[in-house]
């Protein structure tokens, strides 16, 4: 958005008004419904679960179980905590993310707990009263590693279609170009690609084998809602592409290791960018935030 | 900070209460995912690895592939150790036949001598089949298509189709040119079934590779799947309908019962009761698929029945009345790994006949159920009453490449797994695989029924517990004791026997059934037997699990039943024989009366 786009008088009539009135948020959420609706339409990656018999519900079972359970511990925990009615819209970002992400052997106790845990942390691990991790990103992170036995992440189950990716990639950049947080994302994926040379270099690995990954959806999900959760982000653009960097860095780090095989980045092995996400994201959050208030 | 109401006042006492019952679902998430250890309690029976003592030494060998492929030639060439059991001389005991898979290395056709076995394959001419030029051996299949009394046998490959008659004299003839099936097919599955019930079986042969591609003499390495779970560029199904003169004719076409989807496993039965053969496909790479039998006039790929739901990666197929209601139930085996995949084993309730679905009832909501669903890599698995508690048990092999222990595939694999097409398909951008295992040392898993749609692995506690790459596994009475025996064909390893070894006394009753005309071997026909107030359907099949084939008789385990109740034959002319109370713990030989 450009400064005089933002001087526009708003209005629903008008294409350039509403763009402009538009928060980061709502058009989060539209992507990510975009991203569930186009997921199901052409990979069925809702799994449907025998819950009431009635297929309807059973089909959508998982999503309504993730975005009712995101809701209610959003709506009791804002009440009881802070007093207040929250908006919905982060809890229907993390319900989303839950069902898009996790791809569990069964049951739905891990949409349950997962999409809990995920707004729970909003309230729990917090610094000078700013919550640390994106909500999505903890509790996928801290699931795969407590329950590798029955929890996984999405993976391969978009059909391996250039185009569906594409059509993200279209929406995303739009997203992140109207919150301002496209650098983010470029960052990223410029490392990425050249961090994957890199490794191609080390191993001797063909390039397209690095850089496969970037064309699956998980990045997608990584690119467009986690790295650039502005609550979870550092206040400086310069900072918030020196933390991509670092993130981006740890994650070569940790796919080299087990291009290695070494036992101890094995856990890692499964979303080397969402762990990497998970550990470098709080601790410069926190270190902004220390800064910050020693200013 | 906006207070709606005093009680709603945050306090140190709210936030703790919020952080414990946080910490407590942190603690949840490690409970709920933990699994359930091994079951070691008495099972009423054990099976005993006992291939040696009975003679038989028998271990396959993987093919090899164009050197284009060498980057991911472990991963490629895991397919291709099978069994069939079969009584090829029909002195009533039966025999065995093992696959290899490199060139110049035999098969194996084990004659049992009322219970020990020697390989006659060399002078019965079924064990030099894997020759450059003509392709390598990925399975077998029997049937008497020529209506002669004695069962041949279709070897399907990659490579060459093969189809052998057998003379009735232990020897046995080429007659694949003759027949016209001997087409260049990269096939992984196959069954005799007679679609149209003119009294000959035909043969449905699934293509896995593409039909184009020769393994050892690759254009390109654009050969792989383009998609890991919706791919359709694999090879062509075809339908071979028996003329009934030794020759066949393709009919795939005219019946509509193609498919290019990664086909691994095919089973046939009557689904849906119309008395008319359908099709079952578990597709790697895909969703099953099921066939519906129209009239024996052609087929139509059955939709919204719950198949499309769960795409996954279909390795066998094996059908049963495990909940002893009369109809055949479905079990396909799919891949799960800890951390990466959890595709999970579908066991699906039939309920064509009443409203045309097909429910998946494997449920991984708890540790205790999820050993149906969770098989590891699993390959094949085949129904049988193993304890003769009058419910049908689940043998599932597994395990894809065992190599080293500490190097692991799975992550190089995931790498291109949810790339772009273009990058999964070719094999080129694979991850080379070196000597990472994927999936490796699994243990087989033997599923007791318990009821009501429950299984229970008891694998460790009857002394299942080797760690080798399973593939096909088969069942037989192979000493004609009344007890189903294991036999277990392993890629790149021995083929196993597990005598079946029970400690509890369970009645039993078999029937081999014959139709009249030429399918003297019966497939298709159907046996409800009635007992304990319960009714349990089998279907004389010819292919089913992955690369496998059983016995050829029907055997009923009765449990406590000390007698039987009856017993009702629908044979494949569509003829329908009702037999009183047969006498249990022996044998019978039913023949299709006359019409």
């Amino acid at each position: 958005m450009t400064p005089a786009a933002s001087t526009l008088p708003s209005g629903p009539a008008h294409p350039r008004g509403f763009w402009a009135a538009l928060k980061p948020q709502h058009m989060v959420s539209a992507l990510v419904t975009l991203f569930l609706v186009l997921g199901q339409w052409r990979f069925q990656i809702i799994k449907s679960y025998p819950l009431t018999g009635i297929e309807f519900i059973d089909d959508y079972a998982v999503l309504i179980v993730s975005l009712s359970t995101a809701m209610a511990t959003e709506a009791l925990l804002s009440r009881w905590l802070r007093g207040e009615w929250p908006s919905v819209l982060s809890a229907y970002i993390a319900g989303n993310s839950v069902v898009i992400l996790l791809k569990p052997q069964g049951g739905l106790w891990p949409f349950v707990l997962a999409s809990a845990i995920s707004i729970a942390s909003k309230y729990v691990l917090m610094y000078r009263g700013r919550h640390l991790w994106n909500p999505t990103n903890f509790a996928i992170s801290f699931m795969l590693l407590a329950a590798p036995n029955s929890i996984t992440i999405l993976g391969h189950e978009w059909g391996n279609e250039l185009w569906t990716v594409g059509l993200i990639w279209t929406v995303g950049l739009l997203v992140v170009t109207r919150a301002k947080l496209l650098h983010i994302t470029f960052t990223y994926l410029v490392c990425f690609c050249l961090l994957a040379l890199l490794r191609c270099a080390i191993t001797g690995a063909h390039p397209l084998t690095e850089l496969a990954p970037v064309t699956g959806p998980m990045y997608q999900m990584l690119m467009f809602f986690m790295l650039t959760d502005p609550r979870t982000t550092v206040s400086s653009r310069s900072g918030r592409i020196r933390v991509v960097i670092l993130i981006a860095l740890l994650e070569c780090v940790l796919r080299l290791a087990n291009d290695f095989h070494m036992a101890w980045a094995a856990p890692f092995n499964t979303a080397p960018a969402i762990f990497a996400l998970a550990l470098i994201g709080p601790i410069a959050l926190a270190l902004d935030l220390r800064r910050k208030a020693s200013a | 900070m906006v207070l709606a109401s005093p009680w709603m006042a945050p306090s140190p006492y709210a936030r703790a209460a919020v952080s414990v019952a946080f910490a407590a679902m942190l603690v949840s998430v490690w409970r709920l995912g933990r699994g359930e250890g091994p079951v070691t309690a008495e099972q009423g029976f054990r099976l005993r690895e006992r291939a040696a003592e009975l003679g038989i030494r028998f271990r396959h060998r993987e093919t090899t592939l164009d050197p284009k492929l060498d980057n991911v030639a472990p991963h490629v060439s895991g397919m291709g150790a099978a069994v069939s059991l079969v009584d090829f001389d029909n002195d009533g005991w039966t025999d065995l036949y093992a696959t290899s898979s490199r060139f110049d290395t035999p098969n194996a056709l084990y004659r049992n001598e009322r219970g020990s076995f020697r390989d006659v394959a060399a002078e019965a001419g079924l064990a030099n089949v894997n020759r450059e030029g003509e392709g390598v051996s990925m399975g077998s299949i029997w049937a008497d298509y020529d209506g002669d009394g004695f069962e041949d046998m279709f070897l399907y490959k990659w490579g060459r189709q093969q189809l052998f008659r057998n003379r009735g004299d232990g020897t046995f003839e080429d007659a694949s040119a003759r027949a016209g099936v001997n087409r260049w097919m990269n096939s992984n599955s196959a069954c005799w079934l007679d679609y149209d019930r003119d009294g000959f079986v035909d043969l449905y042969v699934a293509g896995y590779f593409r039909d184009d591609v020769d393994m050892w003499h690759l254009s390109s390495t654009r050969i792989m799947q383009e998609s890991f779970e919706f791919a359709h560029n694999g090879g062509h199904n075809v339908l071979w309908r028996n003329r009934g003169d030794g020759t066949f004719e393709d009919v795939t076409a005219r019946t509509g019962c193609d498919s290019t989807r990664w086909t691994l496993a095919v089973a046939s039965a009557d689904m849906d009761g119309d008395g008319f053969a359908d099709l079952y496909l578990a597709n790697d790479y895909g969703p099953e698929e099921l066939f519906r039998n129209v009239l024996g006039q052609r087929f139509e790929r059955v939709s919204g029945a719950g198949l499309e739901e769960s795409s996954k990666s279909g390795m066998s197929v094996t059908l049963g009345d495990f909940e002893n209601d009369g109809t055949f139930g479905v079990y396909v085996t799919n891949i799960s790994n800890p951390g990466h995949l959890f595709q999970g084993n579908n066991l699906r309730r039939n309920r064509l006949a009443r409203n045309g679905k097909l429910y998946n009832i494997a449920d991984a909501s708890s540790s205790a159920s999820r050993a149906i669903v969770d098989c590891g890599w699993a390959w094949g698995a085949q129904f049988g009453d193993l304890d003769n508690d009058g419910r049908l048990d689940l043998f599932v092999t597994n395990g894809f490449v065992s190599s080293s222990k500490e190097r692991d595939y799975w992550y190089g694999m995931s790498k291109v797994a949810g790339g772009a097409s273009e990058i999964f398909e070719d094999s080129a951008f694979w991850e080379p695989m070196g000597d990472a295992s994927l999936s490796g040392f699994e243990q087989s898993r033997v599923l007791r029924n318990l009821g009501n749609g429950q299984f229970r692995d008891v694998a460790t506690a009857i002394g299942v517990t080797d760690l080798e790459d399973g593939r096909a596994v088969a069942f037989g009475d192979l000493t004609n004791r009344g007890v189903l025996d294991a036999i277990v064909a392993n890629q790149k390893g021995p083929l196993q026997v597990y005598v079946n070894e029970p400690s509890v006394d369970r009645n039993w009753i078999q029937l081999r059934l014959r139709g009249r005309g030429a399918n003297t071997s019966a497939v298709g026909a159907v046996a409800e037997l009635r007992f304990a107030g319960m009714v349990q359907a089998q279907c004389v099949q010819a292919g089913s699990g992955f690369c496998s084939q059983n016995d050829r008789r029907l055997h009923f385990g009765l449990g406590a039943a000390a007698a039987i109740e009856s017993v009702q034959i629908r044979w494949t002319s569509g003829q329908v024989q009702q037999l009183g109370a047969l006498e249990t713990g022996r044998l019978h030989v039913i023949e299709e009366p006359a019409p």
